[in-house]
C-alpha cells in the first residue's frame, strides 16, 4: 500500500497514472460475443470492454477508474451522493427495476452500526451473460460502485456474490480486489479519507433461486439458499439481521459514470422512467448475437434487425423472449414495443436482468413454455406450496400437449394455475413463473389449439408429433445422413436411396439438418 | 468419527489433507459452511457422505444442516465422477440451438445416458444449466473447457477425441 496520508496524493497518482499508460484502441475477440458497437447502441457499462486489461488497475485508473470513488469521498457528503444517484433515474438492473437511489436512502435511514452492500453476481437467466462480461472485462468498475454505495449508505463489508459456473469472473473479481487493496483503493482508511470498507467473493453453488435476493444473503450465511417472506426488507434486516443494500452487477457499474459526468448526462438517455442504457445478451436465430448495449426505448425491432442483424438464413421471424424464465415471448406486433420497464411488462413480457432470445419460425412456442415450465419447476425451492405443486402440475400438462396427449380444458386448466401460483407463491420465482405461460397463450394460443386439438405441431418440433421421411427422387444415397443418425434408423445402399425406419426413429432431426439436397422432410399432420 | 477415516476420501492422507486445510483456513467466516463445502467440491470433486460427517463434527454443526445444504445446491455431488466431466448446456438458447441432438449422439457415442459414467470411469454425462456463452450455442463444457458452436458431427469427433 502506498504510505499516503491525504488524498490529494491519490489524486496526483491517477494523474501520474494516467499520463504514463498508453492509450490502446479497442479490440474485439473472435469468438464474437462481444463486437465493435453497432450505431443504435451507446456503451456505458461496457465502455472499457476491450480497451483495458482487466487484470491490470492501471488501466482502469487510466479510464478515469476510481475517480468518482474519489471525488464522493472528498467532496460529497453521503446524501448528495445518493441525492445524485436519485436524480438519475437509474433503476435495478436485476430485473424488478426498483429505483436504486430510493434503495440507497432506506438502507441508510435504518438504524444500525453494522452495514453490508452486496452485488448479485448470481445471473442464473439461461441465456443471460451480460453480468458474467461486466465481472471479467471490467471488475474494477463493480468494485468502485460498490464502494461508492457503501460510503452513501454507511456499510464496512461488501459480498460478491457470484454463481459457481463463471469461475473466471471470480478469478478476475479476486485478482481485482487484491489490487484495490494494494492501492489502498480498498480495506481500511480508503485512500487516506479514514473511510473503511471491504470486500469478498463468495460463490453459489448452481440453484438459481439464489439470484432472488432473501434466498441470495441465505446462502451467503451458509444456509439451504430459500427465501423469506419480505418485508421486512433487505434494506432493514438482511445479511444476519443488518440492514443490506443489494444490487446487480450492472447497477453498480453504472454507478462510477453517473457520479463523472452527472445525474443530467445520464437521465438525458432512455424514456420517461426508464433512464440510461442496458446491456442485453442477444442470443438465438438473429445474425449477429452478443452482448450489446443500448439506449433505454429503443424498439425491439431495431435490436433484432439493426443491432442484431435480422433473422439467420432468411428464415421468419417468429417471436423474441426477454427476462429469462420469469419473462415472456412477444411476436411480431409486439416489435415496436420500446424496451422500458412499463411497456414491456404491458406488452406481457418483462425487462429482466437482459437476456433476449430471438427466435424463427422454427421454434414451437408451446414446447418454449414448457421448457421454460420444466426449468422452474426444477429450481423450485420447494419452501412454499402454490410454487412448488403449482409449477409442477402446470409442466405435466405442458408435457402431454407437447407429447400429443392434450385434452380439451387444458389450455383453461393451464390459466387457472397461472393465477393461483402467481398470487400465491412467496417469491418472485413462483410469482413470475406462469409468465412464459401466460405469454405464450396469449400471442400464440393457435399452436396450443393445433397440439391439442389437431394432434400436430405446426413448427415441426415436437418429437411425438412428428414424422421424417427422405424423397427417394431427391436422395442421391450419399449416406451422410445414415452416418450421422445416432440410433441407426436409415438404411441403404451408397447412391441409393435411403430409407428411415419409423419403427426406431427418436426423431432428433439430424438428417433433416445434415442432408444437402433437402431430400430429408418433416410432416406433422 | 475413527470409521469415517477408512473410507474414500478420507482414507487418502494426501485428500484428507486438502479437506483439512480447507476446515482450518476458513472455519472462521462469516457463513464458512458453504465455503468450506465449495471449496471441497473443488478440490477434491465430491462431498460425500463421510466427508459431510466429517466436516459437520469439526464445525460442530448438526449432519443434517451439512446435508440439508449439500442436498440443496445442484453443484455439490456425493460420489466419484469420471476422469472427464463432459456437461452439455441445456439454457434457452442452446436447448433451441440442439443441444437435445447432441445428446442423443452422446448417448450413442459412450453407450450411456444423462448422469452416468462409462464403465471405464473416463466419461461422465450431464446436462448443465447456461454457462453464458450463449452467443456460442450449442455449448458443452468438458471440466473447465468450453467448446461451442457444436454441430452434432464436431460433438462427435470431441467425444472421440477425449476417450483417447
Ligand atoms: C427467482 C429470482 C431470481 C433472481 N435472479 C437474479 C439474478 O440472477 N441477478 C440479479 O441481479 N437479480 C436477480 N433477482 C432479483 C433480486 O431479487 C433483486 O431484486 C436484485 O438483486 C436487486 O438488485 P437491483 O435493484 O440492482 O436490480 C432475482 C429474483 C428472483 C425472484
Ligand atoms: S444457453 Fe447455453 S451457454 Fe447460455
Amino acid at each position: 500500500m502506498p504510505n499516503f496520508n491525504h488524498p490529494d496524493m491519490y489524486q496526483a497518482l491517477f494523474s501520474d497514472i494516467k499520463t504514463n499508460t498508453p492509450i490502446k484502441s479497442p479490440v474485439y475477440e473472435k469468438s464474437g460475443e462481444i463486437a465493435a458497437p453497432t450505431p443504435k447502441e451507446i456503451r456505458v457499462v461496457l465502455r472499457n470492454y476491450g480497451k483495458i486489461d482487466p487484470e491490470n488497475i492501471n488501466e482502469y485508473i487510466s479510464q478515469d477508474g476510481y475517480q468518482a470513488l474519489l471525488t464522493c469521498l472528498t467532496s460529497y457528503s453521503p446524501e448528495q451522493v445518493i441525492q445524485v444517484i436519485t436524480d438519475s433515474g437509474l433503476r435495478g438492473r436485476g430485473g424488478a427495476g426498483f429505483p436504486a437511489g430510493k434503495k440507497w436512502q432506506f438502507t441508510k435511514n435504518s438504524p444500525g452500526e453494522i452495514k453490508f452492500v452486496v452485488c448479485n453476481a448470481d445471473e442464473g437467466d439461461p441465456g443471460a451473460f451480460m453480468n458474467r462480461r461486466v465481472l471479467e472485462d471490467d471488475p474494477h468498475a463493480v468494485i468502485e460502485g460498490m464502494v461508492i454505495a457503501a460510503y452513501a449508505i454507511g456499510a464496512t463489508q461488501g459480498y460478491v456474490y457470484c454463481r459457481a459456473e463463471y469461475p473466471q469472473a471470480v478469478r478476475r473479481m479476486n485478482i481485482a480486489l487484491k489490487q484495490a487493496r494494494e492501492l489502498g483503493l480498498l480495506g481500511k482508511n480508503i485512500m487516506a479519507t479514514g473511510f473503511d470498507f471491504d470486500i469478498e467473493v463468495r460463490m453459489g453453488a448452481g440453484a438459481f433461486v439464489c439470484g432472488e435476493e432473501t434466498a441470495l444473503m441465505a446462502s451467503i450465511e451458509g444456509h439451504r439458499g430459500e427465501p423469506r417472506p419480505r418485508p421486512p426488507f433487505p434494506a432493514v434486516s438482511g445479511l444476519w439481521g443488518k440492514p443490506t443494500n443489494i444490487n446487480n452487477v450492472e447497477t453498480f457499474a453504472n454507478v462510477p459514470q453517473i457520479i463523472l459526468k452527472g445525474a443530467e448526462w445520464f437521465a438525458s438517455m432512455g424514456t420517461e422512467k426508464s433512464k440510461g442504457t442496458k446491456t442485453f445478451a442477444l442470443a438465438g436465430d438473429v445474425n449477429h448475437t452478443g452482448l450489446i448495449e443500448v439506449p433505454l426505448g429503443i424498439s425491439l425491432r431495431e435490436i433484432v434487425y439493426d443491432v442484431g442483424g435480422g433473422i439467420k438464413n432468411n428464415k421468419g421471424f417468429k417471436a423474441v423472449q426477454t427476462g429469462g424464465p420469469m419473462g415472456g415471448c412477444l411476436p411480431e406486433d409486439y416489435l415496436d414495443t420500446p424496451v422500458d420497464y412499463e411497456a414491456l411488462a404491458a406488452a406481457g413480457s418483462i425487462m429482466g436482468s437482459g437476456g433476449m432470445i430471438v427466435m424463427d419460425e422454427d421454434t414451437c412456442m408451446v414446447d418454449i413454455a414448457r421448457f421454460f415450465m420444466d426449468f422452474i419447476q426444477d429450481e423450485s425451492c420447494g419452501k412454499c406450496t402454490p410454487c412448488r405443486v403449482g409449477t409442477h402440475s402446470m409442466l405435466e400438462i405442458l408435457t402431454r400437449i407437447c407429447e400429443g396427449k392434450g385434452k380439451d380444458g387444458d389450455i383453461e386448466e393451464l390459466e387457472h394455475l397461472s393465477k393461483v401460483t402467481r398470487i400465491n407463491s412467496l417469491c418472485g420465482l413462483g410469482q413470475g413463473a406462469p409468465n412464459p405461460v401466460e405469454s405464450t397463450l396469449k400471442h400464440f394460443r393457435e399452436e396450443y389449439e393445433a397440439h391439442i386439438y389437431e394432434k400436430r405441431c405446426p413448427a415441426k418440433v415436437c418429437r411425438d408429433l412428428v414424422q421424417f421421411s427422405i424423397i427417394e427422387d431427391d436422395c442421391t444415397g450419399c449416406m451422410v445422413c445414415a452416418r450421422n443418425c445416432p440410433v441407426e434408423a436409415i438404411e441403404g445402399e451408397k447412391k441409393q436411396p435411403h430409407s428411415i425406419d419409423p419403427e426406431v426413429c427418436i426423431k432428433c432431426g439430424i438428417c433433416y439438418n445434415v442432408c444437402l439436397f433437402e431430400a430429408v422432410v418433416r410432416q406433422s399432420e | 468419527m475413527k470409521n469415517l477415516y477408512n473410507k474414500p476420501p478420507l482414507n487418502n492422507p494426501e485428500k484428507k489433507l486438502i479437506i483439512d486445510q480447507i476446515l482450518e483456513e476458513n472455519k472462521d467466516l462469516p457463513g464458512a459452511t458453504m465455503v468450506i463445502l465449495n471449496l471441497i467440491q473443488e478440490k477434491i470433486g465430491y462431498v460425500s457422505k463421510p466427508v459431510q460427517n466429517y466436516v459437520a463434527e469439526f464445525l460442530d454443526v448438526p449432519i443434517s444442516v451439512i446435508h440439508g445444504v449439500i442436498s440443496f445446491y445442484s453443484f455439490f455431488t456425493m460420489d466419484q465422477r469420471g476422469e472427464k466431466n463432459v456437461k452439455l448446456c441445456m439454457g434457452t438458447a442452446c436447448y433451441v440451438g440442439g443441444t437435445p441432438q447432441l445428446i442423443d449422439k452422446a448417448k450413442q457415442e459412450l453407450n450411456i445416458t444423462l448422469n452416468e459414467t462409462t464403465p471405464d470411469g473416463k466419461i461422465t454425462l450431464e446436462i448443465c444449466r447456461c454457462v453464458g456463452a450463449c452467443s456460442q450455442a450449442p455449448v458443452v463444457v468438458v471440466d473447465d473447457e468450453l467448446h461451442g458452436n457444436l454441430t452434432p458431427q464436431k460433438f462427435t469427433k470431441l467425444l472421440k477425441n477425449i476417450q483417447k
